[in-house]
């Protein structure tokens, strides 16, 4: 336990000490979803139909691009060898990386969400089941984006590689996270497509640590 | 049976082995497929609703079904090489992605051309065209990480891992796609499962295509394997004796081979 701790603290003492990296992924994401109603026009009924997929969609775009300072640093310096040579069970430390990362660039849009769905005329009947459906999804988006960075580490150029690996296993929650909304929209229950992500997400807690090590001895080994 | 296995794990004999199969495996396929082609597209009667474009299906279906069955065969080689080290399995992995890619790009055109005519349209986002489609992706996406390294030994694992990430993965897609949206019906009356429907001048054919395009798929898999075994086994002594006694004349005085 102690070292799921003091990886948190290392991580979150990291992050904050170098705040562009929070505030980027953030800033993409407000700027993406302000383009959308530049691009198809400022209809509000149009708006509110397709905001929840504009901002699952672009949430997800986001959390791709801040992937990248989850492994890159650890790797340059070699403290990711380290880690990986190290005593302590990786399965925690890797899963104790993965969720503070997750804290400072998924939580962030979690939060943000409500704002930019009114913005984009979202019912609000509709804001609630998205910040829930964000809160369960954006950690896997977070842990399968993790596995693809850990593929692509090693690389000099790894930005679009990283999209073409990951985004298409990202599909499953894209589908399930706009589905609570819209069916939140009709008056349906949303409990059984929540109640989906949360498997999902403990499959994901479950499984992607151990890809997650694979990948990164491959990338270490380079 | 498993020394059997075990010999084909080793690149020489998997080279010698297939080399003596392929006649076989190429005569075979060539009958299946120009029996069960011009039986199935010039012969068979034509359908009371789809009239004669139904018949695109004797070549959508088996290419559709071979794509999947590819992708898992990807995975399979991808465990049996991370668990057991075996480099052949890594061969027939790498083998696996282009001609997976293929078929599936073969059943997505086919699928297209049959849907103009019948649903009116050559696209539509319907559950079984999605996964299908995201399933390219996944191909495709497997050939760009592999090509991305420079070390043959450390991308081979990484798409391992990848393709077991996939592979995991392509259940929970197929069914969140399917929970999306569906108008695909579901298997179609060509299907083996469901003889009854169809006298069997309709669905016989169906059988010879489906195992000659099922041949064609392992002609494919072989041939690149075997490339592949020259390529990466090339410093060792049996490639190089066997280069020269079949090549020996054509490298000595072609330079441009050498």
């Amino acid at each position: 336990m102690s070292i799921i701790a003091a990886t948190l603290r290392r991580e979150l003492l990291i992050a904050f000490r170098s705040p562009g990296e929070i505030i980027n992924p953030l800033m993409f994401f407000v700027i993406a979803v302000s383009l959308f109603p530049l691009g198809v026009g400022a209809n509000q009924e149009f708006l509110s139909e397709i905001a929840a997929g504009v901002i699952w969609v672009t949430a997800l775009l986001a959390v791709m691009l801040s992937m990248d300072s989850l492994f890159r640093a650890d790797y340059e310096d070699g403290s990711l060898e380290q880690l990986l040579l190290s005593p302590q069970p990786l399965y925690f430390v890797i899963l104790a990386k993965v969720a503070s990362h997750w804290l400072v660039s998924g939580l962030p849009l979690v939060i943000l969400a409500p704002i930019f769905a009114s913005m984009l005329s979202l019912p609000a009947e509709g804001i609630l089941p998205l910040m829930a459906a964000l809160l369960i999804g954006t950690p896997i988006l977070t842990m399968l984006g993790a596995v693809g960075m850990a593929l692509t580490v090693g690389l000099s150029k790894s930005g679009l590689l990283l999209a073409v690996l990951i985004l298409p296993l990202y599909i499953p929650v894209l589908v399930f996270g706009t589905g609570v909304v819209d069916s939140a929209l009709n008056s349906l229950a949303t409990s059984g497509l929540l109640a989906l992500l949360g498997a999902m997400l403990i499959l994901a807690l479950c499984l992607t640590p151990l890809a997650i090590i694979a990948a990164l001895r491959i990338s270490v080994s380079l | 049976m498993w020394q059997w296995l075990f010999k084909l794990s080793s690149p020489k004999w998997f080279y010698t082995i297939s080399g003596q199969l392929m006649p076989w495996l190429i005569a075979i396929t060539s009958i299946l497929l120009v029996i069960g082609l011009v039986w199935g597209l010039a012969f068979t009667p034509p359908d009371y609703q789809m009239g004669e474009n139904y018949r695109i299906a004797y070549i959508h279906v088996p290419a559709a079904s071979i794509a999947m069955g590819c992708y898992y065969m990807m995975a399979g080689m991808a465990a049996a090489f991370l668990i057991w080290r075996i480099k052949m399995a890594d061969m027939v992995a790498k083998a696996c992605a282009p001609v997976g890619m293929t078929f599936t790009a073969l059943a997505l055109f086919t699928g297209s051309v049959w849907g103009i005519p019948t649903w009116g349209t050559w696209w539509i986002w319907d559950a079984r065209l999605t996964s299908t489609l995201i399933m390219l992706f996944l191909f495709i996406g497997v050939m760009a990480l592999r090509s991305a390294y420079d070390s043959e030994a450390a991308g081979a694992k990484a798409c391992a891992v990848l393709s077991l990430v996939g592979v995991v993965n392509v259940p929970i897609i197929k069914y969140s796609v399917e929970w999306w949206n569906t108008l695909h019906q579901g298997a179609s009356s060509l299907s083996l499962s469901n003889t009854s429907a169809n006298p069997p001048e309709i669905w016989l054919p169906a059988f010879f295509v489906g195992f000659g395009l099922f041949g064609f798929y392992l002609i494919a898999i072989i041939l690149r394997t075997r490339n592949e075994i020259l390529i990466r086994e090339r410093r060792t002594e049996w490639v190089d004796e066997l280069l020269s006694t079949n090549f020996g004349n054509n490298i000595s005085t072609n330079e441009g081979l050498g």
